[in-house]
């Protein structure tokens, strides 16, 4: 019989180790499926951040290095122009990419690296334990805000497809979500043009996740999937941002 | 014929690095050493290697980090406070393998301090240079001609234990110039030979039938980050064995033995000339590698004629004292001379110090 639909060769069937309701899980899949269609699998290489995205080093094929926390866009930096046929990703949360790592993701797309950046944004810390994000919205809670995100406090929630978007060399931008199977497949398609563009030549391409975090959020899955687009999606519309051809 | 050219420290270091085929330099702007982010953006386009200025001293050893993971011999630079910066990123180095060669042109400290010379570094180069409990290769030039030759080596050491290797250099290597005959420019296809014999472990992109390149600084499982240390303690033992670098200067018959490195071992060394003029027995150990420390050359040291060993270093409070003292083992009594913050030891200070000790004072 025909298989219409396999596994991608680039998750090794190790276990993912993903909550459940997570989209970790999805978006490693997307990212896998891409590569294999591209036909880079094999000369690709992803500098993976600090945070819940390190389940996944041990369950995918691909080469990987897991950089120090927020410092992924600097390695990949180093990687990618020294080896400018490998494939070089970054896979990051928002902790790390909007946070810690605010200089080197906005360098590195300010230099206009040829890499794919992909930014998980589910607007918590989850590893540690959901503490206050740069992307927390006004009023959610964290541990680190019990009281939920203050403004007077605590700042806005960071917009950093926009904020990239200010800079003059990077070439896509595109938010993205995983909450429904019409959204996975724009997903997809982002994260392919994204790629495609390193394979081009053209330069740095972002590529924004929005993601549910039902264990950190106190949230059923289902109850994550309705704060996400009813909550998370309001403050981080969907959508290409840029898309220089 | 002679080949030799006159070169400033910083520049001499940087050319010894491409010339031992560093092919990717990043670095950040601080005094004393930006001559070698300087040099590097001149030279490495000329060779096909990458120059890139990080936007800061984190994000360029994260490069190195990268680029080292990518096979590449790759170098970054700072002085003291911007090392302080580059901690993580070192212990990453060391965590997951990558081997990289740094430079630390030492300045007064502790803070920002002054951008003077000073050796108050020590500590931090041979027993903390990150957290982690981790050890380096630290090789300590006292001349431009030993900078050079251990930079070239430095490449070779990081390769064949893919560890990170420390340059201790201060501001007084950094800045003066001295002649010196540069290594051997080693050839494209030698750099390309040598990149790809890291491809096997490398984050490059591997095909499936491969086994995929994997630089891990860290472990889910305690047992195997256990495992992993104790295959690095291994690795740390052996250098004790097998690289230790030392100049030991008349140990036989000396009664007073200074241990000192660096731009105080130079100082020192023209004490000893002096004192020896004057008949005073005065030997030397420097260490060339503070890391692994020459502990065995203090057993060469005859201490039925020793009255004192005298640790001189550029460091209040003294730091590179406490690896005498366990070398020394009690045999002797230790002393030390010393001045900090960017100012320099003064040759009539050590000799006044020999005399004090040797004479009971008497000039």
């Amino acid at each position: 019989m025909e298989a219409v639909y396999t596994r991608t060769n680039t998750l090794n069937g190790n276990l993912l180790g993903f909550c459940p309701g997570c989209m970790h899980g999805t978006t490693f899949k997307l990212i896998g499926e891409v590569l294999e269609e591209l036909g880079v699998d094999s000369k690709a290489s992803c500098v993976l951040a600090i945070g819940c995205c390190g389940l996944a080093q041990e369950a995918v094929s691909y080469d990987l290095a897991t950089a120090p926390h927020g410092r992924a866009a600097a390695a990949a930096t180093g990687l990618k122009r020294t080896n400018p046929d490998t494939i070089v990703f970054t896979y990051q949360g928002d902790g790390d990419l909007a946070s810690i790592g605010l200089a080197e993701t906005i360098h590195a797309a300010n230099r206009g690296e040829n890499i794919t950046v992909i930014f998980i944004n589910n607007g918590i810390y989850g590893m540690t334990g959901g503490q206050l994000a740069p992307t927390t919205l006004v009023g959610m809670k964290a541990t680190t805000a019990p009281g939920g995100r203050d403004p007077k406090q605590h700042g806005y929630p960071l917009h950093m497809a926009e904020i990239i978007n200010q800079l003059v060399a990077p070439v896509y931008i595109e938010r993205v979500s995983c909450n429904n199977p019409a959204n996975v497949r724009k997903a997809k398609n982002a994260i392919r043009k994204a790629f495609q563009n390193q394979i081009d030549g053209k330069g740095y391409s972002f590529v924004e996740v929005m993601t549910s975090c039902p264990t950190n959020w106190g949230l059923s899955p289902e109850k994550s999937l309705k704060f996400l687009e009813e909550n998370m999606m309001k403050e981080f519309p969907l959508g290409v941002i840029r898309d220089n051809r | 014929m002679s080949n030799k050219v006159f070169m400033k420290g910083c520049e001499a270091i940087a050319e010894a690095a491409v010339r031992a085929g560093c092919r990717f330099y990043a670095g950040y702007p601080i005094t004393p050493q930006n001559e070698i982010p300087e040099y590097m953006a001149r030279r490495q386009p000329q060779v096909g290697g990458v120059f890139v200025q990080g936007e800061s001293e984190i994000a360029s050893i994260n490069m190195v980090y990268g680029a080292g993971a990518g096979g590449t011999r790759s170098m970054t630079s700072s002085s003291s406070v911007g090392i302080s910066l580059k901690s993580e990123g070192i212990s990453y180095c060391a965590g997951a393998k990558v081997p990289m060669v740094y430079v630390n042109m030492q300045r007064g400290g502790p803070g920002v301090g002054t951008i003077q010379a000073a050796q108050q570094d020590y500590f931090q180069a041979t027993k903390a240079s990150g957290n982690g409990g981790f050890k380096m290769i630290v090789l300590a030039p006292s001349t431009v001609q030993e900078a050079v030759d251990m930079t070239y080596q430095a490449f070779d050491l990081a390769e064949r234990d893919r560890s990170p290797v420390l340059i201790l250099g201060d501001g007084v290597i950094g800045t003066i110039m001295e002649p010196v005959v540069l290594p051997e420019m080693k050839s494209d296809e030698e750099v390309a030979a040598m990149k790809a014999a890291n491809r096997e472990w490398a984050i490059v992109g591997h095909s499936r039938d491969e086994k995929r390149g994997f630089l891990d600084p860290g472990y889910w499982s305690t047992d195997m980050q256990e495992a992993h240390c104790i295959e690095l303690d291994a690795m740390y033992r052996s250098w004790e064995e097998n690289d230790v670098q030392v100049e030991e200067l008349s140990l036989d018959d000396a009664e007073l033995v200074f241990v000192a490195y660096g731009t105080s071992a130079r100082i020192a060394r023209s004490a000893i000339e002096l004192l020896r003029a004057d008949g005073l027995k005065v030997g030397m150990i420097r260490p060339k590698t503070l890391s692994p420390f020459p502990v065995k050359s203090f057993d060469k040291i005859n201490y039925q004629l020793c009255k004192c060993i005298l640790d001189i270093e550029m460091s209040i409070p003294a730091q590179m004292l406490f690896d005498v003292r366990l070398a020394v083992k009690e045999r002797c009594a230790v002393d030390t001379c010393l001045r900090s913050g960017g100012n320099l030891i003064e040759r009539d200070d050590i000799i006044r110090k020999a005399r004090e000790i040797l004479n009971g004072g008497a000039e």
